[in-house]
């Protein structure tokens, strides 16, 4: 065990030579509004972020840039010590960046499985006559899901799931993938309490696996039983960077109104 | 934990039991075989050979066309286009032959036609957001409208040197007495059904039907699988098209007026949603032959021609309630 604490922290030290994410002085404008305001911040593998602000605050703008939906009028990315330049979100996925949506962008009528693998699909045989492998799809679908302990089975339609497994399933798809990044959207917004537990658990797993997590959550308790650290962002500025530890979430709660100016 | 991860990978929502008797297609399949016994016995006319080897061809025009309007309806989408489409690839088939070509390059001829036909229909679609409904409309009328300007609204029905070989084609029975459109169509829905179930574009089809958003965001190639698809539409009509022409040994500018809605009737009597994600090519092929069943029991029956539209259209409205009735059940 202690030999254990030892490697986790000697990881620990090798993490912070290199950041996974990197941004500096990023700003973005549409027009005349100004989304984003010369941010920075840098994030380390293994590390989960809670990203927090109102509505309009800018924090979706700036996850859009992460993932390729947009690109930043100014400032530069970089993913592990490389320059991040991304035209499309498919590059996004290239570069080791995934993202759960907030509607989690599932197809209601397919499997668990085909979700996870959508746009992934396990094929066999050669050349142009090249089959789905649906035994490998399945089993490799139901390690994951065992993985994350959650109840889904690979061969049960998305449409019937609860909103608990439905999530396991978005979660599944970044597993698959062996990602650096991982930027979850409002994960536990629309789910039961019993649920939201689940999630946290599976957020939980990537970190242990030594991904970095962007977590975009209103919700208080979520950020602070999860997150290593929290930024706020009030009116496309960071306000706040700060160990979750060295903060609360009365602080929080007055960096997001503005309450209080900026720590 | 007494059940392995094998089980759970293994474990299934529904045997395939009860997902057969919860098909739609299953029951539509079931009203065709009954209607088929009943005719047997209520006419001496329906159960003889000429009768069913005309049934089994009149369907396959249709159910041809149904396959690739179901892959276009499983992406939800539609095409309106096909019943103009084939006249116009019979069309161009029938003067390039006419015009003294061999029937491969009337074949290539037409076939290139369905191409880029559908290619338009796709890119404007896909690329230029345009509604299916309105492009595929406007379409309709433009492949008329070409067929009756290339022929000069004539009839055709002299097809050149290799005349007797497209009759052949289209005409013949090469295997077992079984009409060749026939042969034609097993073999497409056999295609169809395969490509739907074990390839990755069949696929991303389904998927574009389920969540178009959802298939964009994990990196389907949205817009190339929808070109696609409604040029596999337009195609099926073309191949129908040239089968079609063969047969009659004739065209004029009005064949395929109309059958867009038959084979939109026939994929949707089949299972497919209009609402996207949902389709099959067996059921492609149920729908056609009940529709095909309908029209030919009537005339066998002595029954007016006229109650041949209230007949279909009230197959098409029990076929989806059977679907309604089963969502209703599920939503309560």
């Amino acid at each position: 065990m202690k030999l254990r604490l030892e490697t986790r922290s000697l990881l620990w030290e090798a993490r912070q030579l290199v950041a996974v994410l990197e941004l500096t002085n990023i700003s973005k404008h549409f027009g005349a509004i100004q989304a984003v305001n010369d941010v920075s911040f840098s994030l380390e593998a293994g590390e989960v972020v809670g990203l927090m602000g109102d509505n309009g605050a800018g924090k979706s703008t700036l996850v859009k840039m992460i993932a390729g939906n947009f690109r930043p009028s100014h400032g530069t990315m970089r993913l592990d010590d490389q320059d991040l330049v991304l035209h499309r979100p498919v590059e996004a996925r290239q570069r080791g960046i995934e993202i759960v949506h907030q509607d989690l962008a599932l197809c209601n009528n397919l499997t668990a499985a085909a979700n996870v693998f959508l746009g992934r699909e396990i094929r066999s045989g050669f050349g142009p006559l090249r089959i789905l492998d649906y035994k490998s799809m399945y089993k490799r679908a139901g390690e994951i899901f065992n993985e994350l302990k959650s109840e889904t089975r690979p061969r049960d339609l998305v449409k019937q799931m609860s909103g608990g497994q439905r999530q396991a399933v978005a979660i599944a798809r970044t597993m698959l993938a062996e990602a650096k990044l991982v930027l979850m959207d409002e994960p536990t917004a629309a789910i039961s309490v019993r649920q939201v537990a689940e999630v946290l658990a599976h957020i939980r797993q990537l970190r242990d696996r030594g991904i970095a997590v962007i977590l975009i959550s209103h919700r208080m308790p979520d950020v602070f039983s999860v997150a290593d650290r929290v930024i706020v962002m009030r009116r496309g500025r960071k306000v706040a960077d700060k160990p979750i530890a060295a903060s609360s979430p009365e602080e929080v709660t007055g960096l997001i109104t503005g309450a209080i100016e900026q720590v | 934990m007494a059940i392995t991860l094998d089980q759970t990978i293994a474990q299934k929502q529904r045997n395939w039991f009860s997902s057969i008797f919860a098909s739609q297609t299953f029951w539509v399949l079931v009203a065709v075989v009954l209607a088929c016994i009943f005719l047997s016995f209520a006419t001496s006319s329906f159960a003889t050979p000429t009768n069913l080897y005309n049934i089994t061809r009149n369907v396959t025009f249709v159910a041809i066309i149904a396959l690739g309007m179901t892959l276009v309806i499983i992406t939800g989408g539609i095409d309106l286009s096909v019943g103009s489409v084939l006249c116009l690839c019979s069309m161009i088939l029938a003067i390039t032959m006419h015009a003294g070509y061999g029937i491969g390059t009337g074949i290539a001829a037409s076939i290139g036609t369905a191409l880029v036909v559908g290619a338009f229909n796709g890119i404007l679609i896909a690329y230029l957001g345009f509604p299916p409904f309105v492009v595929t409309l406007g379409m309709l009328s433009i492949a008329r409208s070409l067929a009756m300007v290339a022929s000069n609204n004539t009839v055709v029905f002299q097809f050149g040197p290799d005349h007797d070989k497209l009759l052949a084609l289209g005409g013949g029975a090469w295997l077992f007495g079984i009409a060749n459109p026939v042969l034609y169509m097993a073999v497409l829905a056999l295609l169809t059904g395969f490509v739907l179930r074990w390839t990755r574009f069949g696929r991303y089809v389904f998927a574009i039907g389920g969540n178009e958003h959802a298939a964009t965001l994990t990196g389907v190639p949205v817009r190339k699988i929808k070109v696609a698809v409604y040029m596999i539409s337009a195609l099926s009509a073309g191949v129908a098209g040239i089968i079609q022409t063969g047969w009659l040994g004739a065209v004029t500018t009005n064949i395929g007026a109309g059958m867009e809605l038959q084979v939109i009737a026939a994929a949707v009597i089949g299972g497919a949603n209009l609402a996207g994600g949902v389709g099959t090519a067996f059921g492609a092929l149920v729908g056609a032959a009940l529709i095909e069943v309908i029209r030919n029991s009537l005339g066998l029956l002595g029954i007016n021609a006229f109650w041949q539209g209230t007949f279909i259209g009230g197959a098409i409205v029990l076929a989806v309630l059977f679907d309604r009735l089963r969502n209703l059940r599920q939503s309560e």
